[in-house]
């Protein structure tokens, strides 16, 4: 299933560049980037949902991934942890480099390779479990610790995912017990948790609130210190505010790559250029 | 063209919700009838003896249902602990591992069929397969055709019930590095558990009342007993003995048991559309 097909949203019909206030990133250089994909395509058994994407996500960066409903880049995004294996005749080729490597090859280890790209995705998806063990769950996974240590390292994790002031005195109440926008901010937490190197984000937002959408988007602002941020987002403004590079999506192709603040200012292409105008979408 | 008269229209349409209403109240009209029956005939012979001795004969008043009592206890309780494990394992590779695969369709095809078999089948499957070489009926044989019957019902409830869990929770605690059957045990069972427990419920509520499959497994014992291989006394395989007799004293003693074990079923089955509901309310 394609995860795209829910969002039946136009983008809105706004100038997006006045928004953009970053300056220019350098250009990625070959072997510079953190992640680079290299000819990749992707299948839903026999519908090809991807055609030959290259791109290079920078390191301690944001990188926003565009394009209209149903254009592959939540599919594309699958393939950087691997996810999509979960179901039955969906696959990749091509190559993904995670720092050199090829992550499609058949010798990854599947559960390192998501303890280094962590993944936050639509909808908040909480544990059945305490606050404190959603947190712990995925440390617990990983590494063998002290009581003290996991208590310390999930409180460091609330702290980096902006949650900690508001739960401090309800680790021990239920996830569910949050809300929409803690629960989001609660998953960052419980990916962050276990040091990734690559967080991965599938519109964090579009299931939560604007006042909670600011606060998802300032913490991104600060992961960046220490992440690799891919960032998957249907909302042109959000791409602009807090992306330093953009890919825009169309049709599963890469249609445009660069700089957020290029792409928006001045796209090279005339699909780039009308789905960012609002031409179509 | 000319309007249908419309009180032609509101005739026929009070008519249809007349009879549906009628057909209804007929179906809750005998469910509450057998009920009264039960609880009116049962209450009188529920007493200290009933619940504590074990059967004597009609002219010294017939004893109690202890053993029987005892005998569907026990065997329930064998039949739970061999047929909820597997059928939870079996519910896991239906919803989680096997999922599309043929594989998984045949055992689900299986599995509706096996719920379907007439019980009285399964009790003379267990007797050729375990009376008959252990040349005696047996609380283990019982069991055994209990939880045949238990299974399947545990089996497709878990797929059910964890096939409701949203794949976005799987594919998060994938996410994290977890592996499957982590996954499955610590997060998708958890997020399900009611419906697993109600499962676990209605098919403890089937079993217990089964008679057919005891006839020729457990059999009956009018003794106490709580040697395994041996006849085990049972509640249903007792109401089917005493009610059939023509002793009075007997024959309220099955009231009784019928009683009892509408009691058990009800109770059972309430608990579990309770937790279903209150599930229901939550989300």
């Amino acid at each position: 299933m394609n995860q795209d097909t829910r969002e039946a949203v136009v983008p809105p019909k706004v100038e997006v560049a006045a928004a953009v206030v970053k300056s220019e990133p350098p250009p990625i250089e070959e072997g510079e980037a953190k992640i680079e994909t290299k000819g990749l395509s992707f299948f839903y058994g026999d519908h090809q949902a991807l055609f030959d994407n290259s791109m290079r996500v920078a390191p301690n960066r944001v990188t926003a991934v565009i394009g209209p409903s149903g254009c592959g880049k939540s599919t594309h995004l699958r393939v950087y942890n691997r996810i999509f294996q979960m179901y039955r005749g969906q696959r990749a080729t091509g190559e993904v480099l995670l720092d050199g490597t090829n992550i499609l090859s058949p010798d990854t280890d599947l559960l390192e390779l998501r303890r280094r790209v962590g993944m936050i995705f639509q909808r908040p998806t909480p544990f059945p479990m305490t606050v404190f063990d959603n947190v712990a769950y995925g440390l617990r996974l990983h590494f063998k610790m002290s009581k003290t240590e996991t208590a310390d390292r999930v409180e460091d994790a609330l702290k980096r995912g902006a949650l900690w002031d508001e739960v401090k005195d309800k680790l021990r109440a239920s996830g569910y017990a949050l809300s929409g926008g803690q629960q989001q901010r609660l998953c960052i937490a419980r990916a962050v948790a276990l040091e990734p190197e690559v967080l991965l984000m599938d519109e964090p937002c579009s299931a939560i609130d604007p006042v909670a959408t600011n606060k998802i988007e300032d913490l991104i602002e600060e992961l960046k210190a220490n992440f690799t941020v891919v960032l998957v987002t249907h909302n042109m403004q959000q791409a602009a505010r807090v992306s330093d590079y953009t890919a825009f999506f169309y049709q599963g192709y890469i249609v445009e790559f660069g700089s957020t603040k290029e792409l928006f200012t001045n796209p090279k292409k005339k699909q780039t250029e009308d789905y960012i105008t609002g031409r179509f979408g | 063209m000319t309007p249908r008269s419309m009180t032609y229209r509101r005739t026929v349409d009070r008519i249809v919700q007349l009879i549906s209403l009628l057909a209804a109240s007929l179906g809750i009209a005998v469910l509450a009838w057998i009920l009264w029956e039960v609880l009116r005939r049962g209450v009188a012979a529920l007493n200290w003896t009933f619940f504590t001795e074990v059967y004597a004969p009609p002219s010294m008043g017939g004893g109690g249902v202890a053993n029987a009592i005892f005998g569907t206890a026990i065997m329930t309780l064998m039949a739970s602990a061999l047929a909820i494990p597997l059928g939870f394992l079996a519910g896991v590779f239906l919803s989680e591992f096997g999922a599309t695969s043929r594989l998984a369709d045949q055992i689900r095809f299986s599995t509706n069929i096996m719920m379907g078999i007439p019980s009285i089948i399964i009790g003379l499957f267990v007797y050729t397969l375990v009376v008959v070489p252990m040349r005696t009926f047996s609380a283990y044989a019982g069991a055994a055709s209990l939880a045949i019957i238990m299974f399947p019902v545990v089996a497709r409830t878990t797929e059910d019930m964890l096939k409701l869990v949203p794949n976005e929770l799987r594919e998060s605690a994938l996410a994290l590095g977890a592996p499957r059957w982590r996954v499955t045990f610590s997060i998708v069972f958890r997020a399900a558990k009611v419906g697993l427990l109600t499962g676990v419920l209605l098919s403890v509520a089937r079993a217990s009342g089964e008679t057919a499959p005891l006839l020729f497994t457990a059999l009956n014992n009018q003794y106490w007993s709580d040697n395994l291989s041996q006849p085990t006394a049972n509640l249903t395989v007792t109401i089917f003995n005493y009610a059939m007799g023509p002793y009075k004293p007997l024959q309220q003693i099955a009231w009784g048991a019928s009683l009892l074990i509408m009691v058990g079923v009800l109770f059972l089955t309430v608990v579990a559309r309770l937790l279903l509901a209150g599930k229901g309310a939550k989300q």
